[in-house]
């Protein structure tokens, strides 16, 4: 389907193209089973950061505040690229990792189900 | 013209009426009609005779400025002494004016730019009726946005978050989400305007919006806003028939109209749902006197009445909106999850969120069976132990938003209250993503259209949400502390916990009442107590 508009050929400016972000691109995160965190998060990252940054470093700093978190083993996560399930290289980066301006990363901790296993 | 000097016979209201919308009206010959009505056609709607134009109210201009006149007068009595009685102390408690800031700030706005909506539809139908309809309408919304601005400038006297709602509205992120929704609807052809606002919203959900809001107000003892609330509700129900009138008559005038409105009613149902996002939290967690909770004002309003409504119209050949089905599995989390993101984010918002008290939380058991103490509760216990500990939860990310309705991703799976609903789209090479696939179809419907959305998380990130005279370079410069400032969010008054808000400190030291009022709760942090 397309537009219905006054003219023909309408077409709305992108405005979230990734040379809009200044280098970096967007990325999307979330916790599965940990909605204490309201949604998934949004952050600009460099498309040369390695996965293992990402792992190590970005996402505890996003979710240690988690009474979860100490008990993540970050070797044991299940990673999905949207919602498929994938093998990230952690020494490679993100873009080699698949995961271009405005992918989605959803991460599943076997066993943590939030607080009183209520998916918080 | 007669010559006859006897006093002309007084016309009926039925004569007056059609005087007005059709002797008033003219084919024009010096330009083509359809130079001069540019805009009512490429909708693809089709009307073979404005003439069948029905208002069942017939209402004439002298009537119409008889009866706002008297409205008017009787409204600004009620608020003035409202104002000389410091009427806003009787309130419940001081937790309620964070739903009014909500209400006053996210919806006085829309009411401009319905005024602003209708002006527009008005002229750009060749129908005579239905240009006076909308132009009556029009001036209701004006009416409206101004009784509305005197009383965010009267509760702004003594409470934090009101000082500057028209800035904030085109700035501040969850006032997108309403703000979005209008400019989806005036960016539309005239005709997808008036389905969309006069029907889809105003007759199909305004009940919710309404009903609730000005019930809770009147219990939560706050006279102003049930007085506009009752001025504005004779109006509301000229402006519901206009939409159940607009809807009818299109659909009567050409059959290849019903699959165009049908695709609307699909559209701005799912539009207008998302935005009572707001109302179900205000309904279940902000009002300290809770009237009836949003899945009862959900079963009542719309699955029943709205039910009702449908059935009614599926002799023209329309169904219920799609994913009706979807707010019904909806009705007992969304009220939840959207409290979340508040409470998450209020450090970032000009309004104040807080734990509810054991009562409420015992109230909210019993409305959600099914889903408050399992999944909600213990969220909300740990959060008050943090929080007891000097620890109160923020959330220091920003959220992903849904491209579409632009509210936090905190919607979960239609089968599956533990999961967060992710949708996406492709489209010229870049990923869109949304909240549920209501927001999804409406976007794969027109994508040229909300590739443009204004996202505010993104924005920030592109660096659009600072100030001029910010320094991004600068070693100690604070990327939050300066959106902060280009929202015009005063920090530690306007938004973060309300146990620590000015708001309360003053309520407790003006009035002497307890801060949580709407149950036996007691005073706990170290706000000081009045003396």
């Amino acid at each position: 389907m397309s537009v219905i508009a006054l003219n023909d050929g309408y077409q709305g400016e992108v405005k979230d193209r990734e040379e809009n972000f200044h280098g970096n691109r967007l990325l999307f995160i979330g916790w599965e089973d940990h909605l204490m965190f309201c949604a998934p998060h949004c952050i600009p990252v460099s498309p040369t950061m390695t996965f293992a940054t990402l792992a190590n470093e970005v996402i505890p700093g996003i979710y240690s505040s988690h009474p979860d978190w100490d008990k993540v083993a970050i070797g044991e996560i299940e990673w999905f690229r949207s919602n498929e399930r994938f093998a990230p290289e952690f020494g490679r980066t993100l873009g080699e990792n698949g995961l271009q301006h405005k992918a989605v990363i959803r991460f599943r901790t076997p066993g943590l189900t939030g607080i009183n296993g209520s998916c918080s | 013209m007669s010559t006859n000097n006897a006093a002309p016979k007084k016309l009926s209201i039925k004569d007056n009426y059609a005087m007005l919308t059709r002797g008033l009206g003219w084919d024009t010959t010096y330009q083509p009609m359809d130079k001069v009505f540019p805009y009512d056609k490429f909708e693809g709607i089709k009307v073979h005779d404005w003439d069948k134009w029905e208002d069942p109210f017939r209402l004439t201009m002298d009537a119409y400025w008889k009866y706002q006149g008297e409205k008017e007068r009787k409204l600004y009595a009620i608020i003035d002494a409202f104002q000389q009685n410091n009427g806003q102390f009787n309130v419940t408690d001081p937790r309620y004016i964070n739903a009014l800031k909500l209400f006053l700030t996210g919806v006085s706005p829309l009411e401009y730019a319905a005024h602003r909506g209708f002006a527009l539809a008005g002229r750009n139908f060749r129908g005579a009726g239905a240009r006076i309809a909308c132009q009556m309408q029009a001036i209701d919304e004006l009416r409206h946005a101004q009784t509305q601005v005197h009383t965010i400038s009267h509760y702004n006297k003594f409470f934090n978050g009101f000082h500057d709602f028209k800035y904030m509205h085109d700035r501040v992120w969850y006032l997108s989400v309403p703000k979005s929704y209008f400019e989806d609807a005036m960016s539309a052809g005239p005709f997808e305007f008036v389905t969309a606002i006069s029907f889809s919203f105003e007759y199909v959900l305004t009940n919710l919006l309404f009903m609730p809001f000005m019930s809770g107000a009147a219990f939560n003892g706050d006279m102003a806003t049930v007085t506009f609330g009752f001025s504005a509700q004779s109006d509301e129900s000229r402006h519901m028939t206009l939409g159940l009138e607009v809807v009818k008559f299109l659909l009567e005038q050409d059959p290849d109209n019903v699959p165009i409105i049908q695709k609307w009613v699909d559209k701005w149902f799912w539009r207008g749902y998302r935005l009572l996002t707001l109302v179900a939290m205000m309904m279940d967690y902000m009002l300290p006197k809770r009237i009836m909770s949003w899945q009862e004002a959900w079963e009542t309003y719309f699955e029943k009445n709205g039910g009702a409504l449908f059935h009614d119209l599926e002799r023209y050949g329309i169904r219920m909106p799609r994913y009706h089905d979807v707010a019904m599995k909806e009705k007992d989390r969304i009220s939840h999850e959207a409290w979340g993101i508040f409470y998450n984010y209020t450090h970032a918002a000009a309004l104040h969120t807080w734990i509810p008290s054991d009562d409420e939380m015992k109230w909210l058991g019993e409305k959600y069976p099914n889903t408050f103490d399992k999944l909600y509760r213990p969220r909300l216990e740990y959060w008050r132990e943090q929080q007891q500990a000097g620890n109160r939860f923020y959330n220091n990310t920003l959220p992903m938003l849904c491209q579409l309705c632009q509210i936090p991703m905190a919607f979960t799976e239609p089968d599956d209250p533990t999961k967060i609903c992710y949708r996406e789209s492709d489209y010229l090479g870049n990923k869109y993503h949304f909240c549920s696939d209501g927001c999804k179809d409406i976007f794969d419907n027109e994508p040229e259209k909300y590739v443009q959305a204004w996202l505010p998380v993104h924005q920030i990130y592109q660096g659009n949400c600072f100030e001029k005279d910010a320094d991004p370079t600068a070693a100690d410069f604070n990327p939050l502390a300066e959106v902060m400032r280009y929202y015009h969010i005063n920090v530690g008054e306007d938004g973060h916990e309300f146990e620590d808000s000015p708001d309360r400190k003053n309520w407790l030291r003006w009035t002497g009442k307890p801060s949580h009022g709407g149950e036996k709760t007691p005073e706990t942090g170290h706000a000081e107590k009045a003396t």
